[in-house]
């Protein structure tokens, strides 16, 4: 489980290097509001321990929920909110844009 | 188990397709939709597996998170993006070290795993760390406190001796698993919230892009940790993809400013040593939320603009040329900086935007990756004022423009088109990627005075004779320019 759990880390890592780094400047603000709402997958770390504390314990889990899910919802719907802000006039087949010469 | 990994591989495969969706603005939307259906999938699925239903209390506090996220993503201003993606950057290293917390409280007492212990304490002081230090950088840039940067006696020592020290008691907690957890592990949270403290607090304003990026980096490996320490392979996949964006993002933004992460860290700042911080950039991160120091900050460009009475006489003439140098060019290029969202002069830049559109000239935007607080700030305050994406050009794009520009017309940006970058030697901007505006035929800066940027170098473009400087509030003076337009 433990080798199963590293290749997939690294994996993603690697893949992630290649996508994220093809992001153009232009949309690196929603990128990183998006990158907030993934880091919010800590909520299903949270679930899973929340489920299995012993009484004590699930106060922490608790407020693991709720600020994980602040992060889920927060960051998708502020992301989403900026890019319907994104708007171009061309059309696909017009954006290829002729330098100045 | 195979079901298990199976799923993961699909939601990190689902997260990643919506990231690749986000390189192009036209699929973006869609990008970030399909990473929240990945996410409701990851979620749904951990309940199946934990064997509950989902009619439990977790169900409630999942809600209230929600509602609360959904209303602090709906009610948030777009200038205020920085603090908004610092503060979740805090509660997502908040949330990774909570989690692994509870995972200790309820580890069975016998257990003797080196992993669990390692990583446990690891995420807890990764995730403090970056809950302190995202708490520091959210009151810096909401203006509430230590807003110049606050460098205390013996700070790099404190700074250093908590990260090793918690260093050193991880290793411990780990080579001698579950002896000690209970008195190492919160002493680890503890040098961790210490160190974010002072690892943020000593950083400008101006710097605060890279240590965004930084925290946003650390929130993701503080899940990526916590997600190994709970045997969790979504978790510790999912973390690892924002680990990685943020250390790219940081690359970015210190080769853009030409920092050393290190240098950033250290809080070396580059205009001190004239020790009056050169303030404009200062000022404008004060006057971003108070309308109170704003005025004070427009105040003072009244006074620097009445002390212009004393300037040389070519530069209060130039003015009269303006109309003509404005009407005749046929191509523009708009250099929006900070200043001009101080300002609040988005919409009067979009005003000028469509008079000069009006005239059938052609207009670019150059967006420095550094114009904002965050990477990619300036591009989401133009669309925001419905400035359409493909005039705004980033560095590379727009460089070779300038060459043939007619007009280049700078709004509250300095150091990003400060020549002195490529030509003076040993200044803290020299090799630093900057916008070539001086290569434009013409070039008109609309920043609110003459004082350098945050660097502390003076701007050579001042001084050359095809510039012509307008000084003041750029809300005042863009509408000037606009209406120079219009007269003809």
């Amino acid at each position: 489980m433990i080798l199963a759990m590293l290749i997939i880390l690294i994996a993603a890592a690697l893949l992630g290097y290649k996508v994220i780094s093809a992001v153009p400047p232009l949309l690196h603000t929603p990128l990183m509001s998006g990158m907030n709402a993934l880091s919010g997958i800590t909520v299903i770390g949270a679930i899973a321990v929340f489920f299995t504390a012993p009484a004590g314990a699930e106060g922490w889990a608790a407020a693991a929920l709720i600020l994980a899910m602040i992060n889920v919802a927060g960051g998708f719907w502020v992301t989403e909110r900026m890019l319907r802000m994104f708007k171009g006039k061309a059309k696909e087949s017009e954006v290829q844009e002729i330098p100045w010469q | 188990m195979a079901v298990t990994i199976v799923l993961a591989i699909l939601i990190i495969v689902g997260f990643l397709a919506g990231i690749r969706l986000m390189q192009s603005p036209r699929t973006a939307l869609w990008g970030n939709r399909l990473g929240a259906l990945s996410m409701l999938v990851a979620i749904a699925w951990t309940f199946v597996a934990t064997g509950q239903g989902a009619l439990s209390a977790a169900l409630v506090y999942i809600v209230i998170g929600g509602l609360i996220g959904l209303i602090l993503g709906q009610s948030v201003k777009m200038i205020h993006m920085p603090q908004t993606v610092a503060l979740l950057n805090g509660f997502g290293g908040a949330a990774s070290a909570l989690v692994v917390w509870a995972a200790v409280l309820s580890y069975p007492g016998d257990g003797a795993e080196m992993l669990f212990w390692g990583t446990s304490g690891l995420a807890l002081g990764v995730g403090t760390l970056t809950f302190s230090g995202s708490i520091i950088a959210v009151l810096k840039l909401q203006g509430l406190a230590f807003r110049q940067p606050i460098q205390l006696k013996g700070h790099g020592h404190i700074l250093r001796a908590a990260i090793l020290v918690a260093a050193l008691l991880v290793l411990i907690n780990m080579s001698l698993p579950g002896q000690y957890y209970f008195q190492f592990l919160p002493v680890i949270a503890l040098l961790g919230l210490l160190a974010g403290f002072f690892m943020t607090l000593r950083i400008g304003g101006a710097d605060m892009p890279i240590v965004i990026s930084l925290l946003n980096s650390f929130s993701g490996i503080a899940a990526s940790i916590a997600g190994l320490a709970v045997e969790n392979v979504i978790l510790a996949g999912t973390g690892a993809l924002v680990g990685v964006a943020g250390m790219i993002l940081t690359r970015i933004m210190c080769r853009a400013m030409n920092r050393s992460l290190f240098s950033v860290l250290a809080g070396f700042t580059p205009g001190k040593k004239e020790k009056a911080y050169p303030s404009l950039e200062d000022d404008q991160s004060a006057a971003e939320t108070s309308p109170a120091v704003n005025e004070a900050v427009a105040e003072e460009a009244k006074k620097s603009e009445a002390g212009a009475g004393s300037e040389p006489a070519a530069e209060k003439d130039s003015k009269t040329n303006l109309p003509d140098i404005i009407n005749q060019a046929k191509r523009v290029i708009i250099v929006p900086g900070y200043g001009m969202a101080v300002a609040q002069a988005q919409n009067a830049v979009k005003q000028l935007l469509d008079a000069l559109e009006a005239q059938d000239k052609e207009v670019k935007f150059a967006i420095h990756p550094v114009a904002g607080r965050m990477p990619g700030h300036m591009n989401v305050l133009l669309a925001e004022a419905g400035i359409d994406y493909e005039k705004l050009m980033d560095l590379d794009a727009i460089n070779p423009q300038f060459d043939h520009a007619d007009l280049v017309i700078i709004v509250g940006a300095c150091d990003v088109v400060n020549p002195a970058a490529n030509a003076a030697e040993g200044t803290p901007i020299s090799g630093m990627p900057i916008l070539n505006a001086e290569k434009a035929k013409h070039v008109i800066v609309c920043n609110i005075d003459e004082k350098p940027g945050y660097s502390g170098v003076d701007n050579l473009l001042y001084e050359q004779s095809h510039v012509y400087s307008f000084w003041g509030d750029a809300a005042e003076t863009i509408p000037q320019l606009t209406e120079m337009i219009s007269k003809r």
